[in-house]
């Protein structure tokens, strides 16, 4: 193998046309050798930028110099410092818009890959059986966590490395959250990343109950006055789906990306033996440029579909990550750019057969910053297809806030909290995550998480 | 895990369990539904409550089989568990949370059809408890398939029984029943609550629109998760896109878009799967589960 350069150490992946037929993961991860190398590149900067653009903070140079020096338990105690769930996270990071774009490798050349090898080292600790440990003596104090997605299982990790008595509140039958219900398994295998980085924050004596819905099953004020929690952290998420209101969205066929990911990768419905069942026509197009978008277009394709992305902006402002991009292409999936929907159209049967879309182009810069999508007159034609998924966002579900007093919510229904501590309105109630920024990341969620258990553990000690 | 306390075979395809689910039996209200898994492979079944017990901390669900799942649930037995039972899900009925004075001067007329019969039951046990007596009408394809009589005779006002085939009381629909309770009885209702197969309340709506009888229906489309997160449960009602699960499952029956719902609920039927459906249940079942046809022919 050549000395380390310029250019980052490559990683093995599925070829294309191989793996839009499988479920199994896209990225095979690096070698012992090739991790080694890569890591390797790292110029251990005494002031290194990359730390800062970590949500949580990781000690990004001291993980990797204990990779280049093989001692490999280290690199994972390294990451479990500061990250729940470091297997995750090196795989549906962003990281090129966070810890690797400020790498100073990356001003001539490629940037570290910093996510390969933390999702190197947490594999590896992984596959030797090594989980973080705990050397804490328990507080007795009991805080409840609801939801058990990115936000919730830091914070209930890290309230647990504190000492606290902690239990999760989860609505679903399986832990995970997004992870779970969201993710697919291609990108973030279940059994074997998902479950096991679960267990770990279980195995510090995280306790969970599943199946409760907070605001349904019990509320939060009841938690706290009957159930003896002394603070609560809300992160729920967004699960609530939207939809674009136009004609014959409630045809046969037209389903939000949370339904068609939920039943494939939560309901594991990509499995031929699932009792849930799955929608598998022929042609499916998927509205939406995010990550979320290109998750279930290549789910779709790995159903057996010929896939499309429809997206109103152009190729630069698509949300999605820059390689969840590249892999979509590379398996085949086609884009229709700069086209937006404007009817479903439906046989007579009401199932789908059509997509009526107008051609799009861009105009001023609308608030985002990015430039508004403007229709070009008198270009609409028919995209013809059989299903429609809806990859358009979400936005947080308000049966928490609607039940709990005293919690305000600003006008997208996002619960407000104190970016700092995750403090919310209501006293010894904290929240982070999708829940108070609307849909995000996995990791700005886990930072969110870990803010509100510092904020969670000052604020149980100013109790006294 | 949810222990299956007790379990009442009602026909040889309808089932009766009181289920231990506190945390459900609590809170959960006429209306309300839960959504329970057989075992750790199994799909989420959405299915309305048929009672409760808060102090034993039961729930009870009738099912009735009608497809591969619900069959392997009619194969448990007392003493076993359900690996998942979650709920309460979805809004009470308005009767519950409507000021009961208000409640009181209404006469009130519920219609069951087939399954339905067990979601109606809860709403007029409670209605009879404070001291409502409503009229209820129960109708089924044959005698067999008339449950939970005894149950509802005990807190209905009048009860009225029929069936397709004139097998049991009188023969006809329950739309037929409504129709004669109005033209030949001279009975007044201001209010309808109608709970059964869709195309049932369907018809439902079309004859107490012609009398002016507000009526609610409970839907139970396809749903995932039942807490508003895959929208896979929308209906149209009036100019509104509704979720079933966090908006209903009740809703005014005159706004309803039966016709898309009933549509929506094919998606996942087979030709071969109806076929055989309709050949062994005929149209007794709630629906809901995203297999069956509800008894939507």
């Amino acid at each position: 193998m050549a000395a380390p350069g310029f250019e980052r150490v490559p990683i093995s992946e599925q070829e294309p046309l191989v793996r839009a037929k499988n479920f199994e993961e896209v990225c095979l991860g690096y070698t012992e050798e090739e991790a080694v190398l890569e890591a390797s590149r790292c110029l251990n900067c005494k002031n290194p930028r990359c730390v800062q653009g970590c949500p949580v903070n990781i000690d990004i140079p001291a993980f990797i110099t204990a990779i280049k020096e093989s001692r490999f338990k280290d690199a994972y105690d390294k990451l479990s410092e500061s990250s729940a769930l470091p297997a995750v996270c090196g795989r549906v990071c962003p990281q090129e818009t966070q810890c690797e774009q400020l790498c100073i490798r990356g001003i001539k050349g490629d940037a570290v890959a910093i996510g390969k090898l933390e999702r190197y080292a947490a594999d590896r600790a992984r596959e030797e059986g090594i989980k973080p440990t705990l050397d804490v003596a328990p507080n007795g104090h009991k805080i409840a966590v609801i939801g058990s997605g990115p936000a919730g299982i830091t914070c209930a990790g890290d309230l647990a490395r504190l000492g606290y008595d902690v239990t999760i509140f989860e609505a679903l039958h399986e832990a995970g959250g997004v992870l779970t219900y969201g993710i697919p398994e291609f990108r973030l295998p279940k059994e074997k990343v998902v479950a096991k980085e679960i267990e770990n924050v279980m195995a510090l004596g995280v306790k969970i109950e599943t199946n409760v819905v907070i605001g349904k099953s019990v509320t939060i004020d009841e938690l706290m006055s009957e159930e003896g929690f002394e603070a609560v952290f809300i992160g729920s998420g967004a699960g609530l789906p939207m939809f674009m209101k136009i004609p014959g969205e409630n045809a046969k066929g037209v389903f939000s990306a949370n339904e068609y990911l939920t039943r494939s990768n939560l309901m594991k419905a990509f499995k031929e033996d699932s009792p849930t069942p799955i929608y598998k026509p022929a042609k499916v197009a998927v509205v939406g440029g995010g990550n979320v978008a290109m998750d279930a277009a290549r789910t779709a394709l790995r159903l057996g579909a010929e896939v499309t992305i429809v997206y109103r902006r152009s190729e630069a402002e698509l949300p999605a990550r820059v390689e969840e991009v590249h892999h979509a292409k590379e398996e085949g999936i086609k884009f229709e750019l700069l086209t937006n929907p404007v009817e479903i159209l439906e046989d007579d049967e009401h199932f789908v057969r059509a997509m009526k879309c107008i051609r799009m182009e861009l105009g001023e810069p609308d608030a985002s910053g990015r430039r508004r999508p403007v229709p070009i007159e008198g270009s609409e034609f028919e995209l013809e297809t059989d299903a429609v998924i809806m990859a358009l966002g979400t936005s947080p579900n308000p049966l928490i806030s609607s039940t709990t007093e005293g919690l305000e919510i600003n006008k997208w229904k996002c619960i407000v909290a104190n970016e700092e501590t995750g403090a919310t309105t209501k006293e010894g109630v904290f929240a982070g995550g999708d829940a108070v920024t609307g849909a995000a990341t996995v990791i700005l969620a886990m930072g969110a998480g870990k803010a509100a258990a510092k904020g969670i553990d000052e604020y149980i000690k100013s109790k006294g | 895990m949810y222990l299956i306390k007790k379990k009442r075979v009602l026909h040889q395809t309808i089932f009766l369990m009181d289920v231990v689910a506190p945390r459900v039996a609590r809170y959960c209200e006429p209306g309300q539904f839960i959504i329970v898994r057989i075992d750790e492979e199994g799909e989420r079944i959405p299915l309305t409550i048929c009672d409760y017990d808060r102090e034993e901390g039961t729930v009870t669900i009738v099912v009735q089989t009608i497809g591969a799942s619900t069959t392997k649930m009619m194969d448990l037995e007392e003493g076993d568990y359900f690996h998942d039972f979650v709920g309460p899900l979805g809004q009470p009925s308005e009767l519950v949370t409507d000021d009961l004075e208000e409640v009181k001067k209404k006469n009130i007329l519920f219609v069951a059809g087939g399954l339905g019969a067990a979601p109606v039951y809860p709403q007029v046990k409670w209605l009879h408890e404070h001291g409502i007596n409503a009229d209820v009408i129960v109708g089924a394809k044959n005698k067999e398939l008339i449950i939970l009589e005894e149950e509802m005779r005990a807190v209905a006002g009048n009860l009225y029984i029929t069936t397709d085939d004139g097998s049991y009381v009188r023969k006809g629909l329950v739309t037929e029943v409504i129709s004669d309770l109005v033209e030949k009885e001279g009975k007044k209702y201001d209010l309808c609550v109608s709970i059964g197969p869709m195309i049932m309340m369907k018809f439902c709506v079309l004859t107490t629109k012609k009398y002016d009888i507000p009526t609610i229906v409970s839907m139970n489309p396809v749903m995932v998760d039942g807490t508003g997160m895959c929208g896979g449960c929308r209906l149209t009602v009036g100019d509104e896109v509704k979720f079933a699960c966090i908006d209903g499952p009740e809703f005014d029956g005159f706004k309803v878009n039966f016709d898309e719902a009933m549509e929506r609920a094919r998606l996942y039927r087979t030709e071969e799967g109806r076929a055989m459906l309709a050949l062994k249940e005929g149209d007794t079942h709630h629906g809901g589960c995203g297999h069956c046809d509800g008894g939507n022919k």
